[in-house]
């Protein structure tokens, strides 16, 4: 084997799938062999007969959905705050001046130390998983944007002032359209964290959504179920990077020709 | 007519992390007439990029001014069209949407847009190529886009940064040829900075000689030979004397050049 050989597409999908099976081939004989205790794990086959029983008996599925809304709800929210602070602050020196401090200082601040206050502020509604979720990921995304547009070439810039661009002609014409892939791509990646933010959100104060249906099932040692939950957020986190990784080669060809 | 003049324009840049001010140009003048195709020539790192950037106003100089038909050149602007030595052609539009870049900054009608820019691509030889993104095209088609967007503006000049010195010598030779053939065309004024001698010499009508950093012109040198050119004047006995002249000038250059190094 060569370092940095590209493998093919047929040997990618098999050695993937590979060891997803090996994993569970591991799984399975350490729990069906006995070698844990069936208490703290559950076997695989358990693991979907209990997950069966959620979705049929206890309506797992509006679960699933209602955490899927706020994982969405929240990032969106984000987002939205998010795009435009970061390029305003990666455009124009003095915001950045202004706001980046600020935003390195609170971008550690943890989004999960902030749910007892969330929930004095909000009460233990949709509005303060919501909020655990922006807070978890605006800073992120305001940083890592503002770095992006910052970073835009600058030959590009100068050119377009050569062909008559103003200073807006040059955010809305240059700068936002050559960093939209590195925008789109940082909102993939912080997705991915919002969905670790649901899920602390719904351990606390939640009676509905995923994360609450797993610390519902450790208090009756239903491991089972708790494997069941994590596997179909990993499921959903996998679909939902797929999705928005063909979205983002949809829209942006350029990028990748 | 003198359409630019360059009044006493010199450029010292401060010093970087407390050191010393770096004096990368001298205080220089230069008149330069409507229709004129001047080559500014020098060895690398004499000033002469830092010239063309001062007319197209991306960079101020520390004294004197720029004059473009009697006005004082203070920021860029599409009368001055500009072609780099790196490839500047914006990745998210296809070459067609390049050429009509300015033409959309100015607010031209789409039907006039799509006209203009028909012409251009035909003139630089891109037909076919008008929905191709930049990374599909090879350094010299995206060199003659970048020469198609500047000139659809209609600039009152056109400047160009050693725009065939990242193209390997076939290119460069026909790039040379493409451009001097729009030149001999469509009449434009240009500024155009080389390091290379034949280049300097095969574009020209003037070739402009600048001294090793800081740099200053050292001579001043009409080319006359005739158009339309050929490739084949690269080898006539005219162009041999002017390339053994400039060849004595720069070699000087470059060696006081390498001393200081």
């Amino acid at each position: 084997m060569r370092p940095l050989e590209p493998v093919s597409p047929a040997l990618r999908a098999v050695l993937g799938i590979g060891f997803f099976v090996i994993f569970v081939a591991f799984w399975a004989w350490m729990t069906l062999g006995g070698y844990v205790n069936r208490v703290f794990l559950a076997d695989p086959f358990s693991m979907l007969r209990d997950g069966w029983r959620l979705l049929v008996e206890d309506n797992f599925a509006l679960d699933i959905l209602i955490t899927v809304w706020r994982v969405v709800g929240g990032f969106v929210l984000a987002s939205v705050v998010a795009v435009p602070l970061g390029i305003l602050m990666g455009a124009w020196k003095p915001f950045e001046a202004l706001l980046e401090p600020f935003v390195s200082f609170a971008r550690y601040l943890p989004a999960s130390a902030f749910i007892p206050l969330l929930i004095l502020w909000a009460g233990v509604g949709e509005i303060e998983k919501l909020l655990v979720i922006f807070v978890g990921s605006v800073f992120q995304l305001i940083l890592i944007i503002a770095v992006s547009v910052g970073n835009t070439r600058r030959d590009l810039v100068e050119a377009a002032y050569t062909l008559g661009s103003s200073n807006r002609g040059i955010v809305r014409r240059v700068i936002v359209p050559a960093n939209a892939p590195a925008i789109a791509e940082t909102l993939r990646l912080v997705l991915g964290w919002a969905w670790t933010y649901v899920i602390v959100a719904e351990l606390i104060g939640a009676s509905s959504g995923i994360g609450y249906m797993i610390i519902n099932s450790q208090s009756r040692l239903a491991t089972g179920q708790i494997i069941f939950g994590i596997i179909i957020i990993g499921l959903i986190g996998l679909i939902s990077d797929t999705a928005f990784k063909a979205l983002n080669r949809w829209l942006f060809p350029w990028s990748l020709a | 007519m003198t359409k630019l003049a360059i009044d006493n324009v010199s450029r010292t840049f401060p010093g970087t992390h407390g050191g010393q001010p770096v004096k990368a140009l001298q205080p220089t003048n230069l008149a330069v007439n409507a229709n004129d195709f001047i080559t500014i020539l020098g060895p690398s790192g004499c000033g002469k990029s830092t010239l063309l950037r001062i007319v197209a106003g991306l960079d101020t100089p520390s004294t004197g001014r720029v004059l473009l038909d009697g006005r004082e050149v203070t920021r860029p602007g599409p009368d001055r069209g500009m072609v780099f030595q790196s490839y500047t052609l914006f990745p998210w539009l296809t070459v067609a949407d390049n050429i009509a870049f300015g033409l959309r900054e100015k607010g031209t009608p789409e039907k006039e847009r799509r006209d203009i820019v028909a012409s251009y691509v035909d003139l630089v030889g891109l037909k076919g190529f008008e929905n191709h993104w930049p990374k599909q095209l090879s350094g010299g088609m995206q060199q003659r886009t970048a020469i198609a967007r500047a000139l659809a503006n209609d600039p009152e000049i056109l400047l160009l940064d050693e725009p065939f010195g990242a193209l390997d010598n076939q290119t460069r030779g026909l790039m040379q040829e493409l451009l001097l053939g729009i030149w001999e065309k469509r009449k434009k004024t240009v500024l155009f900075v080389t390091h290379d001698i034949e280049e300097a010499i095969f574009m020209a009508s003037r070739v402009i000689v600048m001294s090793a950093r800081p740099g200053r012109i050292k001579s001043n040198v009409v080319v006359d030979l005739p158009h339309p050119r050929l490739y084949t004047i690269k080898t006539s006995a005219e162009f041999s004397a002017l390339k053994a002249r400039l060849t004595e000038e720069i070699r000087v250059e470059a060696m006081r050049t390498a001393e200081a190094h």
